[in-house]
């Protein structure tokens, strides 16, 4: 459903992502790992439409169309779903009015109809519930005055409402305490389901002892150094990212004669 | 003053000696029309010169000639529905007078008084005559003296001691259908002890480039309820430059709202006088403006006795090339202590040629208060507009439920459910996509 291949991405002249290769299919599970400034974010940012990023090469696609040609809110409508780092506040628009308006807005690009006022609201009850958030949440305002946990699993819940075909999660469970992180992870695995992949980018392998990945991928210095299954999470986990990047570091000189 | 500015001055002396111009004056202050006039010729208009009318020029006013109007233009009904209240009482003001067949007065109380000031002066309402002009002083503002020498009639509002008015009054101003006009409506609105009141005095126009320069009194008594409603629906080539003064009594509790969308030149003067203990006044006010639109809001909050609060929050949301000022002044005088005064100014900027000067001001004389103040000028949040656009909904969308979200705490603070539904659909109609909020609120 994702195919990603060779993508550069810059901002502000700085190249970040420098040939980024990655297919995801329906039903997947992909984590992405890597050291701090590897370039995750900008991943998951470029994936959801965030214009600061500049794409120099490369492409995109999505569910067979060219996702880069696409406004943010086409992605979301089509099935793109990013659960913030960090989550934005904003006062002066209830978490119930939001969701309302971003759910019948992909309901109406999937030519469904729109919910009315009651099955919205037991759809939205029925969600809350998986992600064990309090019900006086949804009349607040979007995070506004959340805890760390709470902004997480307010992302997870959205999440939950909008069922998307793809789900990216930028650090979900960074801050967490190991109760929240469990339920995260619940709302997640509940959401897991043949026809909907994921991308799970963290730094630390502990979310995947509770989200179990198909695949990880390590990312270092914008590119995909190396892939494999979730074992490879415990192997990062014990050696440190360290491990890798004298490994490629060794890699680079040897290979260095034959460039010169 | 210099002869230049003298010039100007010279068509509204000339309208003061205009025959037939209304003379009637409150009899503990004789001669008072008179001193106003000779006030205004030794003020003559602000110019940029003077600290409060920095950011606002009343040049073009100063140098147009308008012609003041004597009595009333025929104004039918149906042209003013737009703009009415039906379940409201209404008192209707074509030019600065009173027009009783466009007026609603019945289902008010006994002893309750809505209609001409001009007619309750002439009748010798002592309360009328007691209370007119001992509260806006015109020897401080030229708009004052002018309005005082000049007006021929306004609002008169009386509502005797532990009087509950159940029906909202509108006072509905209407700049009349002909040419550049002007009109100096005189309001006084006196609510007795422990009265109850809401008023909603509207101004509205059907004339081109009108001149309107009303000056309202309004006197709460000890423990009185007033909630005040001022909205700005002229067209957009009127001038409007207008005081609210606002005299409260021990416990009273006076709650105003200003609510400017229309007027081209635009500028409102509010003085709040916190004259007894336990005084709650709250001051809100939301202002829209595009074009060329210019509104300048200049408060003074003067915190004369002890134990008293006062709650001002000014929104603007500005389009265009238009121009807002707020100057806002906290004064707590040496006597008024436990005195709790809150002002915040905000304003949102959608385009990069619209500009704010804000300048919130505290002046403190007593040493056990809390005042604080906040003014903020800024764009709509791009992380914002991302993050609701990364949920599915549109970019204009998404700005225009975070510029309803920016308005939204006024819009909640309407009590009176009509006006709160007229200023709602106003805010839908204004957004790009006001449907889409509007099915989301």
């Amino acid at each position: 459903m994702l195919k990603i291949q060779n993508l550069h991405v810059s901002i502000e002249d700085n190249e970040i992502l420098k040939g980024l290769d990655l297919e995801v299919k329906p039903g997947e599970v992909h984590a992405i790992m890597g050291p701090n400034g590897s370039g995750k974010s900008t991943l998951a940012q470029v994936l959801a439409g965030r214009d600061e990023y500049e794409v120099t090469e490369g492409s995109i696609d999505f569910q067979g169309e060219d996702l880069l040609e696409m406004d943010p809110e086409i992605r979301a409508c089509e099935g793109i779903f990013l659960a913030f780092q960090y989550p934005v506040e904003i006062p002066g628009v209830s978490n119930t009015y939001f969701l309302k308006a971003a759910l019948n807005a992909v309901r109406k690009h999937r030519g469904e109809n729109e919910l009315d006022a009651v099955d919205f609201l037991r759809l939205v009850r029925e969600r809350m519930k998986m992600v064990e958030m309090d019900e006086t949440l949804l009349n607040r305002p979007v995070n506004e005055g959340f805890s760390g946990g709470e902004k997480k699993r307010n992302e997870i819940f959205h999440m939950s409402v909008l069922e998307p075909k793809l789900a990216v999660l930028d650090e979900t469970d960074s801050g967490l305490d190991i109760d929240a992180l469990r339920i995260v992870a619940n709302g997640v695995n509940s959401l897991r389901a043949e026809d909907r992949g994921f991308l799970v980018i963290t730094h630390y392998q502990r979310l995947l002892d509770y989200i179990v990945p198909d695949f990880v991928h390590v990312l270092v210095d914008g590119r995909i150094v190396r892939s494999g299954g979730k074992e490879l999470a415990h192997e990062l986990e014990d050696k440190g990212y360290g491990w890798l990047e004298a490994e490629l570091a060794s890699e680079a000189t040897s290979a260095a004669p034959v460039g010169a | 003053m210099s002869n230049v500015v003298a010039a100007a001055e010279n068509s509204y002396l000339a309208a003061f000696d205009q025959p037939g111009r209304a003379t009637v004056e409150p009899t503990p202050r004789p001669g008072w029309r008179q001193a106003a006039r000779d006030r205004f010729a030794e003020l003559g208009f602000p110019t940029k010169r003077d600290e409060d009318w920095r950011f606002t020029n009343v040049g073009p006013v100063a140098r147009t000639e308008y012609e003041l109007a004597v009595a009333p233009a025929a104004v039918t009904l149906d042209q003013l529905e737009p703009w009415i209240y039906p379940e409201m009482a209404r008192a209707v003001f074509v030019d600065g007078h009173f027009v009783a067949g466009l007026s609603d007065l019945d289902g008010l109380p006994d002893g309750v008084r809505v209609g001409s000031l001009a007619a309750a002066l002439e009748g010798g309402d002592v309360t009328a005559h007691d209370h007119l002009g001992r509260y806006a002083p015109f020897d401080r503002q030229a708009f004052i003296a002018l309005n005082t020498a000049l007006f021929a009639d306004g609002a008169f509002v009386a509502v005797p001691a532990k009087t509950v008015v159940e029906r909202p009054i509108q006072l509905l101003f209407v700049a009349g259908p002909g040419e550049r006009r002007m009109a100096f409506p005189r309001n006084l609105i006196v609510a007795g002890e422990a009265a109850q009141v809401t008023l909603v005095e509207s101004y509205v126009g059907l004339g081109t480039e009108s001149l309107t320069c009303p000056v309202t009194e309004l006197a709460a008594d000890p423990a009185a309820v007033v909630d005040h409603y001022r909205l700005q629906q002229e067209r957009t080539d009127a001038t409007h430059i207008a005081l609210q003064h606002y005299h409260c009594e021990r416990a009273a509790n006076v709650s105003t709202h200003s609510l400017s969308f229309g007027g081209g030149l635009v500028r409102n003067d509010v003085w709040a006088v916190l004259d007894g203990e336990g005084v709650e006044c709250t001051l809100n006010g939301l202002y829209l403006t595009r074009g060329r639109q210019h509104v300048d809001n200049h408060m003074w909050v003067e915190h004369v006795k002890p134990n008293c609060n006062s709650y001002e929050l000014y929104k603007g949301i500005l389009e265009e090339q238009s121009r807002a000022v707020f100057n806002g002044l906290i004064h707590v005088h040496p006597e008024a202590q436990k005195t709790d005064a809150k002002q915040t100014n905000r304003n949102l900027l959608l385009s990069s040629d619209a500009g704010v000067h804000t300048n919130p001001q505290l002046v403190i004389h007593a040493d056990d208060v809390r005042c604080t103040h906040g003014s903020t000028v800024g764009q709509l949040d791009a992380d914002a507009v991302f993050y609701l656009r990364s949920r599915g909904i549109g970019e204009e969308a998404a700005k225009s439920l975070l510029i309803y979200a920016f308005a939204r705490d006024i819009v909640d603070r309407i009590r009176l459910e009509s006006v709160r539904t007229d200023l709602e659909e106003f805010l839908f109609s204004r957004l790009p996509k006001g449907e889409i909020v509007r099915q989301a609120v």
